[in-house]
């Protein structure tokens, strides 16, 4: 074999600056055939500016690139990186919403032409679809902006591994299973574990340390645009990956933390509501000062819960029991959380507006001082408050919408997975201050697909075939019982 | 079956056709004797250009453009088509030919410098318009004869507008929607940056998209001087509002490249009906503009509710 045969990248000292922000600080990496890389790092670490050029939408300003033995610095770009079949699965989702799942597909191959290319893209599309996710109930002719955000993951990820002309060498997942219940997320992994056993590589970003560290043959840890790791899989447990990573607190402790003392005979009752099933095991209900867990696989009517608690207590619909205002943090933050055009302070004062409102005009002043406090008290990263929502990375915007939630005067907070993509140490920052709310009083409805942030709630309720299915209590909550219920109707 | 009839994307799709068979269906109600190839050829008539300049205009909706200067581009088109066209038909071709690469380069000019297409067409229709009034400064010149021969075909059974349009319609829905370069153009639309992330040239597509109004810009041209024999410098200024109202009650989105060919063309059917239905009625002259405007707003609202449900 030679060089060109077993090695797909080999970056040198590559440097890539933004103003003065250092996304990239001198990086050395090499990704070998047939090899699963995991590559970890807080937010901002600059895994993103990494494998944006590695897919060659951004240029390097420092540094050589090798691909599969040529050397290629300075002429690499995306045309280079298809050619040479390196594909990559973006953060944010790269499909078009108007078009259907074939019609992206095209738009990835542009060797798909001529007669017969949307039955063509479709077969293939749908065959990539049924590899890795079977039961995926995905058409090729569905538009993908009807598709759950899930879904359109699933696509995304199909998508990546199809192939038509060249050999596929490469493929980059940036936060594959963000969006992806468990069930889906592990047919997703045990694919790439297939699809490197056949002779690809894969580069594997994620938040979530267990599937880095089950599914990577190398882990490479990055931390301030630098390679501060780069080991075999094996040598790292989370204990030490965590460590490298330079969180000095651990996710496990949340699981030690004995359950907060909330009586729920003595605390009021604030929230009562049902799915539109009529088939729930018991009613949904919140007490004050309670952080309530919505569980389950994913889009499986939680966020149709929220949505209907939301409904009755700011649009008066009698679909719920509700006192008190709500507000409420989103997801999906892209579509439903930031104001892409509005500076940080004004995003996160928006839900205040009314309380900062003199002579009929928005006060600037108080909206600007309740900028300053949130960043104060959250510590958002970020040199002006003035700035830009998107110039945050995508932790601190999810901090300034939680900001947004926690400024206003809303007593029952709802939360819609809300920490999708967001690092280790952003996560356990707010853990710590929705549990510093909720002792003060605050009611916490969250929904998660990650298992972890379960043992913050006080209650879990989980939901399949939107109604709910299971009620467990602080001390009864483990994965098994919540994978049980979630899985019941197909066992 | 029952289930797909009433879904929304199928109530979205048949709301266009169904706004033009009731509007006929009303016609037909009112004047009976318009149910004839006469009466339909002479009502249906004026939607040829006006067909013509609402693709155009879909066009720019595609890429989440809007084009203020459709009108007067279609009126100075006219202008050379009555005017040079007539007289010296080569110099006439090239003049032609020079204005659709001039909207090409003004989707270039707007790609590369980020420019909003609001400005720079609102700005363009002056130039437009001044160029025409330079042509052409009194309303004159003649139409060459193959373009009135051709506008005016008299086709067996079906009127030839109504065959032109459903030509129209087919042959930009093949290109735009099934072709595989018409899925990337689209794309363009509702994902730029995914576009250009897996390696499409988006100031092409600009170009492209802006060429081929250019190019349908110029045959509404022609095909309005085949029915009136003579051209003025303002002679198309509606159409600007017409084009946009026709891409919206098709179907159409002002953002995000869901458009629809066919549903434009039949939405331009329907603005044009509006104003013989609106007569036939006996209403003046004054207020049909107005009550065009009532029927956008009534499809409009059908389609919110049909959206709503949907989300």
């Amino acid at each position: 074999m030679t060089a060109s045969d077993t090695n797909i990248v080999t970056l040198e000292n590559v440097a890539k600056h933004f103003g003065a922000v250092r996304a990239l600080d001198g990086v050395d990496l090499k990704v070998d055939a047939g090899e699963c890389l995991g590559l970890v790092g807080h937010n901002g670490a600059g895994k993103s500016t990494l494998m944006h050029v590695l897919a060659g939408t951004l240029s390097p300003g420092a540094g050589s690139m090798g691909i599969r033995g040529h050397d290629l610095t300075g002429s690499y770009n995306v045309t280079a990186a298809g050619e040479n079949g390196i594909r990559c699965v973006f953060q944010e989702l790269s499909l078009c919403p108007n078009l259907t799942v074939a019609e992206n597909a095209r738009i990835f191959h542009p060797s798909l032409t001529g007669w017969g290319w949307k039955r063509r893209a479709g077969a293939m599309i749908r065959d990539k679809l049924d590899e890795i996710f079977p039961g995926h109930g995905i058409h090729a002719d569905d538009v993908v902006g009807d598709l759950s955000i899930g879904k359109r993951q699933m696509v995304e990820i199909a998508r990546a591994f199809t192939t038509t002309d060249t050999p596929l060498h490469l493929v980059i997942l940036d936060e594959p299973t963000s969006s992806l219940d468990a069930h889906t997320s592990k047919q997703l992994l045990d694919f790439v574990r297939k699809a490197v056993g056949e002779g690809q590589s894969c580069i594997l970003i994620s938040h979530v340390l267990g599937e880095i560290l089950t599914y990577s043959d190398r882990i490479v840890v990055m931390k301030d645009g630098l390679v501060v790791a780069s080991r075999a899989g094996s040598d790292f447990t989370r204990d030490t990956l965590v460590a490298a990573m330079g969180n000095v607190v651990e996710m496990e402790e949340i699981k030690e933390r004995e359950a907060r003392d909330v009586n729920r005979d003595h605390a009021p009752l604030v929230i009562e509501a049902r799915s539109d099933t009529g088939q729930d095991s018991v009613p949904f209900v919140a007490h004050k000062g309670e952080i309530v867990g919505l569980a389950g696989l994913a889009s499986h009517g939680q966020t149709a819960m929220l949505l209907k608690i939301y409904d009755a207590a700011m649009r008066g619909r009698n679909t719920a029991t509700v006192s008190g205002p709500v507000a409420l943090v989103a997801g999906d933050r892209q579509t439903d959380g930031v104001f892409h055009l509005w500076s940080i302070a004004r995003n996160i004062g928006v839900r205040s507006l009314r309380n900062m409102v003199r002579n009929g005009l928005i006060d600037p002043a108080a909206e600007a001082e309740m900028g300053r406090e949130w960043q104060e008290r959250i510590k958002i990263k970020a040199p002006d408050m003035n700035d830009n929502i998107l110039s945050l990375s995508g932790g601190n915007q999810q901090k300034a919408l939680f900001a947004r939630a926690l400024a206003s005067d809303a007593e029952i907070i709802l939360m819609d997975d809300p920490m999708r993509g967001v690092d280790v140490g952003t996560k356990l920052e707010v853990y710590d201050l929705i549990r510093a709310e909720a002792q003060k009083g605050r009611t916490f409805l969250w929904y998660t697909t990650e298992m972890d942030e379960l043992y913050n709630c006080d209650h879990t309720y989980v939901f399949r075939d939107g109604a709910i299915v299971a009620d467990l209590s602080r001390g009864d909550l483990s994965e098994e019982k919540v994978l049980q219920s979630s899985f019941k109707a197909s066992a | 079956m029952r289930a797909y009839l009433t879904s929304p994307r199928f109530l979205r799709a048949a709301l266009p056709a169904a706004s033009f068979a009731i509007l006929l269906a009303a016609i037909f109600y009112v004047q009976p004797r318009a149910m004839s190839y006469f009466g339909m050829n002479l009502m249906l008539q004026y939607t040829v250009p006006i067909a013509l300049a609402t693709i155009a205009q879909m066009f720019i909706i595609t890429v989440n453009d809007l084009d203020l200067s459709i009108g007067p581009f279609v009126g100075l088109t006219a202008c050379i088509g009555a005017t040079l066209l007539a007289d010296t038909p080569v110099l006439g071709l090239l003049a032609l030919l020079a204005c659709i690469a001039a909207y090409a380069a003004l989707g270039a000019l707007i790609h590369w410098r980020n420019l909003p297409s609001l400005v720079v067409t609102l700005g363009m229709s002056f130039v437009w318009l001044g160029i025409a009034v330079l042509i052409l400064p009194t309303p004159g010149g003649t139409a060459p004869g193959w373009v009135k021969a051709i506008v005016g075909l008299k086709t067996p059974l079906v009127p030839f507008p109504i065959i032109a349009a459903i030509v129209i319609g087919i042959v930009v829905h093949v290109a735009l929607m099934t072709s595989s370069y018409g899925a990337v153009l689209r794309g363009a639309g509702g994902n730029p940056r995914a576009i250009g992330r897996a390696g499409w040239s988006l100031l092409k597509i600009k170009m492209v998209m802006y060429a081929a109004a250019g190019f349908f810009g110029v045959l509404s041209g022609l095909s309005l001087i085949g029915l009136t024999s003579a051209a003025d410098a303002h002679i198309a200024d509606r159409y600007t509002l017409y084009a946009i109202a026709g891409v919206i009650l098709g179907g159409g989105e002002f953002v995000g490249g869901r458009v629809s060919p066919i549903g434009a063309v039949i939405g331009a059917m329907t603005l044009t009906l509006t104003g013989s239905f609106l007569t036939f009625l006996k209403i003046s002259p004054d207020w049909q503009i107005g009550a065009q405007g009532g029927i956008l707003i009534i499809v409009l609202a059908l389609r919110a509710l049909i959206n709503r449900r949907e989300g």
